[in-house]
């Protein structure tokens, strides 16, 4: 793509930009040292839709995520949360990072975990109320974790660690969620929990957006992909962006494996 | 005497030098569990190693001035100013070029050491006849100590407290995932910074009583410790704290107590005991608790196994099972089931089937790797798991039946 033709997709994205946005991404590149793991994509999520984003390993799913949090610095490209950029966009955020992003030996007990979804509202001095524990406590009830806000988080299992990160998101009362492989390593069970929650936050008129692998659900749980892989493959609704074709050109050779589950999801 | 030194019974300077050392134990204590939840304990070496090359130019400076070279205030600001070139030659190192922390910090801890003992050397030279007693930072040395730096050290280590209870809830945050902090808007480059920060200016306000050299033990030893007695984010630098303290307070004591023992030294051992009474004693996580633990553990097993007897209608031989069901009001002492015994060996027939699921399913891969054979299911799944459990198993009937 010639730096033209970027200029005027990018003027004419600005232009039509819709209201309607929760997340809208312009030439978005994101560089570990030379090479890019993210090249000039663009992409807009409609609010209240969910979104996978769908793309082999190594494509740059976690670093276009990580880049929309701010967690690693863009090389180029713009980034708006419902139209805004910066700080301002953070606080309508919620994140789920991946479940082996931390050392589940630190010690904090699962309440405490999810206390710190509510860290951004009490700042650095406000002391934890009665009813801040109420709602920490409501928010573990919505993942069935309720039973178990003593414990220490390293005696949970890897789907109750997942459903800890997720309820932290919620105790962060955002209007946008991302997800990090939520479903990854985790049991049936959890797996269920977890897309019903997402669920009824899309019923709530709020925005989640999840780094998805396995390709066999992507029909059953969310309405819109992102494919990507280094630069954006296509985006849009499930039925007519989620496509062999466009598989095809996202995972390339790697299909052979990916593909299978496709099928399988279709004819089931 | 050793009590006369614990109730501050030993005269003016004894006092003066006990409360600094409980004030520093304290905020070492407190600081230093910031810096181990972060895992970066080794920068603290970094950190006050470098001290000395600006201790050694301070007192240069100072001399240079006209003034005395020894005063204390001079030479703190000396020593923070080349801690901080340290601390940022490590984060440099780190950040801008493909080499590790680990060597980022023996590389600035050696170069800024070593420069450091020879600006001592070119001091002994320049002022021959004159005692500078630099060396004395090197270990510390708290003979002679005045009131003015006791002040100091009271206040340094108050400041620094009060900037840890502001920044508690940014710094635990970003030791235990610092990609959630970023994403809810905290700079965790200036969180760390903050830590570091603390760390110096303990740093800074221990030179004085344990030296440099030392002063790692008490901003890693206490927290290492406290760590055996909670599981709480917002308890461990509280316990973390109080340990410091008490090892400051002891280790002065015993110092003041015994001719020629030297007061850093003892407050660093006596830290150490601290952290080997905890490993050994401390619940939940202590040597003796884990003893205990394991005992209790054979005895489960013992019954669970003694449980499954009954419930498949078997005889119960092996005397200690046998001993443990009697105990437990499960069975008579002929061996034969009560009915509480009968009621149990029926939940216990059903979470074995039940666990069995849990093993042969791929979906229950994380939650089978905390199957031990004998935990009451309830605390490990959650209900709607074990729904999911029942479900696969085709209902709880079917497996207590069989």
């Amino acid at each position: 793509m010639s730096p033209l033709e970027l200029i005027t997709e990018r003027g004419q994205r600005t232009a039509q930009e819709p209201d309607n946005a929760a997340l809208s991404v312009q030439g978005l590149t994101v560089s570990y040292g030379q090479s890019p793991a993210v090249f000039s994509v663009d992409a807009t999520v409609p609010k209240g839709t969910m979104t996978a984003i769908i793309g082999p390993n190594g494509a740059g799913k976690s670093t276009f995520l990580k880049a929309v949090l701010g967690i690693v610095r863009p090389l180029a490209g713009q980034v708006r949360v419902f139209g805004r950029s910066g700080t301002r966009a953070h606080r309508r955020i919620a994140y789920v990072p991946q479940r082996a992003s931390v050392d589940w030996d630190f010690p904090t007990r699962v309440q405490d975990v999810v206390l710190m979804g509510l860290y951004r509202e009490l700042g650095w001095l406000r002391r934890v109320r009665q009813d801040d524990i109420d709602r920490v406590r409501a928010c573990l009830a919505r993942v069935g974790m309720e039973d178990f806000a003593d414990r220490q988080i390293g005696q949970l299992s890897g789907g109750q660690q997942q459903r800890v990160f997720l309820a932290r998101a919620l105790a962060q009362d955002a209007d946008l969620y991302l997800l990090d492989e939520p479903f990854a390593g985790v049991d049936a069970a959890t797996e269920k929990a977890i897309i019903a929650v997402l669920k009824d936050l899309k019923a709530d008129g709020r925005t989640v957006i999840a780094v998805h692998h396995d390709l066999a659900t992507v029909e059953d749980y969310f309405d819109r992909v992102l494919m990507i892989n280094v630069r954006k493959i296509a985006e849009g609704s499930v039925e007519t962006t989620f496509t062999e074709e466009a598989l095809q050109s996202t995972y390339g050779g790697r299909l052979a494996t990916a593909g299978r589950a496709f099928h399988h999801s279709d004819t089931a | 005497m050793f009590v006369d030194a614990l109730t501050f019974g030993l005269g003016y300077n004894a006092t003066l030098v006990t409360i600094g050392a409980i004030l520093l134990g304290i905020s070492a204590g407190v600081t230093g569990t910031f810096l181990f939840l972060r895992k970066r304990a080794l920068v603290s070496d970094a950190i006050s190693h470098a001290t000395l090359p600006g201790i050694g130019l301070a007192f240069i400076l100072m001399v240079a001035l006209g003034g005395d070279g020894r005063s204390l205030p001079g030479l703190l600001v000396g020593s923070a100013i080349s801690a901080s070139l340290g601390l940022l030659a490590v984060t440099w190192l780190t950040t801008r070029t493909r080499l590790g922390e680990d060597a980022a910090i023996g590389a600035v801890l050696s170069v800024f050491f070593g420069a450091g003992v020879v600006l001592l050397t070119v001091i002994q030279t320049m002022t021959s006849g004159r005692q500078a007693g630099l060396e004395d930072f090197l270990l510390g040395a708290t003979a002679g100590m005045l009131y003015s730096e006791a002040v100091m050290i009271a206040v340094g280590g108050a400041v620094v407290l009060l900037l840890v209870l502001l920044l508690r809830r940014p710094m635990t945050l970003v030791a235990f995932d610092p990609e959630f902090a970023a994403s809810s808007g905290v700079r965790t480059n200036s969180i760390d910074l903050a830590i570091m920060g603390l760390v110096l200016g303990v740093t800074v306000v221990g030179l004085k009583i344990v030296g440099l050299i030392l002063i790692i033990a008490l901003l890693i030893i206490p927290p290492v410790a406290a760590r055996f007695w909670s599981d709480r984010a917002d308890r461990v630098p509280i316990i973390a704290g109080a340990l410091g303290g008490l090892s400051g307070w002891i280790g002065t004591a015993l110092s003041a107590t015994v001719p020629d023992l030297p007061t850093g030294p003892i407050i660093v051992l006596t830290a150490f005991a601290a952290f080997i009474v905890s490993f050994l004693f401390a619940p939940g996580r202590g040597v003796l608790s884990a003893v205990l633990r394991y005992i209790a553990f054979q005895r489960r097993v013992h019954v669970r196994q003694g449980l499954l007897a009954i419930a498949q209608g078997q005889p119960v031989y092996e005397p200690l099972t046998r001993r443990l069901l009697t105990r437990a009001g499960l069975a008579h002492a002929d061996g034969v089931a009560t009915d509480a015994g009968q009621a149990r060996a029926a939940k216990a027939l059903r979470d074995e089937a039940r666990w069995d699921v849990v093993r042969r399913h791929e979906a229950f891969a994380g939650t089978a790797a905390l199957y031990d054979g004998l935990r009451e299911i309830e605390s490990v799944l959650t209900r709607d798991q074990i729904a999911e459990v029942d479900r696969l198993l085709g209902g709880p009937r079917e497996a207590t039946s069989g």
